[in-house]
């Protein structure tokens, strides 16, 4: 048998699962393969929370045993996927990075879990994020840093850093994360991966710990688009435990990529070209559009008139689904209990002050301001209602183009603790992808250059509800005729 | 619409009960200015004409088709316990919430 190491990390989900098929390796191979790399860059990068190799080989072996009987579970059998640490699996820890959690073990597989194991894929350790998905950093973690790939000073973006730094550091082919207000995208593009936020519905999310259960997606992340498609198949799909899930026929997106790419219309919102923006960004942006225009793409200005209302209109309603999806962590039933209760209210207050840390406090304590006796019409009810105009804009919008075409971030990733000590500069970070999230839409994050300071940069493309396959082609498009292969030095 | 301050003041005290969490004396100091900080920034609101406008809840509407109703097997009392701080005899543990006679 035989791939060596090196040729196994530098691939991508889709090649090994070829290279499985024609028997040149196992899936014992490919899983000690990247157990080998955690190994080695883990200690720098620190994108895993938790990970047990005796666990994955075993897994692998049992693939392997499946795989000489003839009884694959799916092509795709064998591979192995990382997980952000918040998506239930049974037997597998489920932090969400939280001390208040710090001993959990999932009773459960929610949908998304059940999808990856019936599938095959082995579930490769637990990913850091924010604590509670609350955060653009993942220096939210109450449990240690993550560190971009790309330069070890410099954050990996958030929630989901270590779905992103995992990917980029060629500790894993690919990964889950999820999205609430740029969650994936934000991430896989400070750390040159691609990611996608699947539209809302599209995923279950049912064994995914709520965080704004209005916003919130599970989506991939990997190295290509083809990795992004394959993996979004795997978890699409209805679940009657997910009132919110799309009950109707989805599309295959990893079957769209299979046909040749009718160009099409992007717009461009010049909302999203103003000041703010770096001006390296701005320029890539610039190549970017012209690469697309001689790929036979038709590109328009638009305009989406509420983008500068997005950033205010989520924070009121993600701290206020929040302040409520977290009342459940109460030091009672299955959570850390503080041992310094007077009685049994004060073993609310001391469990939560003990296990939350300082952002989620801050945000549940912001919920139950907005939606407190006297301000709810003002706040949450205000922002439900600017929240249509937003999506209002985006479906008209629609009506003219294919997908819309925007940065993913103002800037490269910042350095670790450039923006700890002011929640309102990090929620400006994610002005970009708050929107899609409010109006439920598909947003891809692609990698498109490097930055003099070495950081990757990327763009965003928005697509229409449920287009995620047009989405990914269009995405395919520019990959394929632009190739993001530059490496962090930390793996050459 | 209620008049808007440009910086609301908050009641720190009150938004920890609500909350239902411990706040240190730093915590609160530190909470009350940021969270002024960003409902001053959410004042931007106050100024869009909303008139009409219905509030979204959720992005679609789809209908949400309801399963058959029927039986499943329950959870063993040591799987749903099995993350619980203190039990007994299938039984969470809690501090006494009743007053002595």
């Amino acid at each position: 048998m035989g791939l060596d190491t090196r040729t196994i990390i530098d691939s991508s989900a889709f090649s090994l699962g070829k290279a499985l098929l024609e028997k040149e390796t196992s899936s014992r191979e490919i899983c000690q393969a990247f157990l080998e790399q955690v190994d080695k860059v883990d200690g720098d990068v620190g994108a895993f929370i938790s990970i047990d190799p005796e666990k994955i080989l075993q897994a692998a072996d049992a693939s392997d045993a499946r795989r000489s009987a003839g009884e694959l579970l799916s092509p795709l059998d064998g591979l192995p996927v990382a997980i952000k640490d918040l998506i239930a699996i049974e037997g597998e820890p489920l932090t969400c990075a939280s001390q208040i959690l710090k001993d959990f073990k999932s009773p459960y597989t929610g949908k998304v879990g059940s999808e990856l194991l019936s599938a095959g894929l082995i579930p490769f350790g637990r990913l850091n994020m924010d604590e509670f998905a609350m955060g653009s950093s993942t220096e939210n973690s109450s449990f240690k840093l993550t560190r971009n790939p790309w330069n070890l000073e410099h954050a990996p973006g958030g929630s989901s850093g270590g779905s992103a730094a995992s990917v980029a550091a060629r500790e894993c082919p690919w990964s889950l994360g999820s999205d609430t207000g740029g969650s994936i995208r934000q991430p896989a593009s400070f750390c040159g991966v691609v990611g996608l936020k699947p539209t809302y519905g599209r995923v279950s999310r049912f064994g995914l710990v709520a965080f704004a259960s209005s916003l919130d997606q599970i989506g991939p992340v990997g190295r290509c688009i083809d990795d992004v498609a394959v993996l979004l198949d795997v978890i699409s799909g209805h679940d009657p435990y997910d009132s919110t899930s799309w009950p109707n026929q989805l599309d295959a997106a990893s079957l769209s990529l299979k046909v040749p790419v009718e160009p099409g219309t992007l717009g461009l919102p010049k909302e999203y070209f103003g000041e703010g923006i770096d001006p390296e960004i701005r320029k890539n942006m610039e190549e970017v559009i012209e690469n697309y225009r001689s790929l036979g793409f038709e590109i328009k200005e638009i305009s989406l008139p509420h983008t500068e209302l997005a950033v205010p209109t989520y924070y009121i309603i993600a701290t206020a689904e929040a302040s409520s999806n977290l009342s459940r962590y109460d030091g009672v039933r299955y959570t850390h209990r503080s041992d310094k209760a007077k009685d049994a209210v004060d073993l609310f207050y001391q469990s939560r002050g003990e296990g939350f840390g300082q952002e989620v406090k801050r945000r549940v304590i912001l919920g139950s301001y907005v939606l407190s006796s006297g301000f709810y019409d003002a706040y949450y009810k205000r922002a439900q209602q600017v929240r249509t105009l937003i999506r209002d804009d985006f479906l008209k919008a629609f009506k003219e183009v294919d997908a819309i075409l925007t940065p993913t971030t103002p800037t490269p990733a910042f350095r670790i603790g450039e923006k700890t000590d002011d929640p309102l500069s990090m929620y400006l970070a994610d002005i970009f992808t708050i929107s899609v999230n409010l109006a439920g839409l598909p947003g891809l994050a692609m990698p498109s250059g490097i930055a003099t300071s070495g950081l990757p940069m990327g763009f965003q493309l928005i697509g229409q509800p449920f287009e995620e396959g047009r989405l990914l082609q269009i995405g395919q498009a520019y990959e394929g005729a632009h190739p993001f292969t530059a490496t962090p030095e930390l793996i050459q | 619409m209620l008049l808007m301050q440009e910086r609301p003041e908050v009641d720190i005290d009150k938004l920890a009960m609500l909350s239902r969490i411990q706040l240190t004396e730093e915590e609160k100091a530190a909470f009350s200015g940021q969270l002024s900080d960003i409902l001053g920034f959410f004042q931007k609101l106050q100024e869009v004409d909303v008139e009409g406008i219905a509030p979204m809840a959720h992005p679609f509407d789809a209908e949400a088709p309801l399963r058959e109703d029927e039986a499943a097997e329950p959870w063993a009392p040591e799987r749903a316990l099995s993350n619980a701080p203190a039990s007994r005899e299938n039984q969470v543990i809690v501090p006494k919430v009743v007053e002595d006679a």
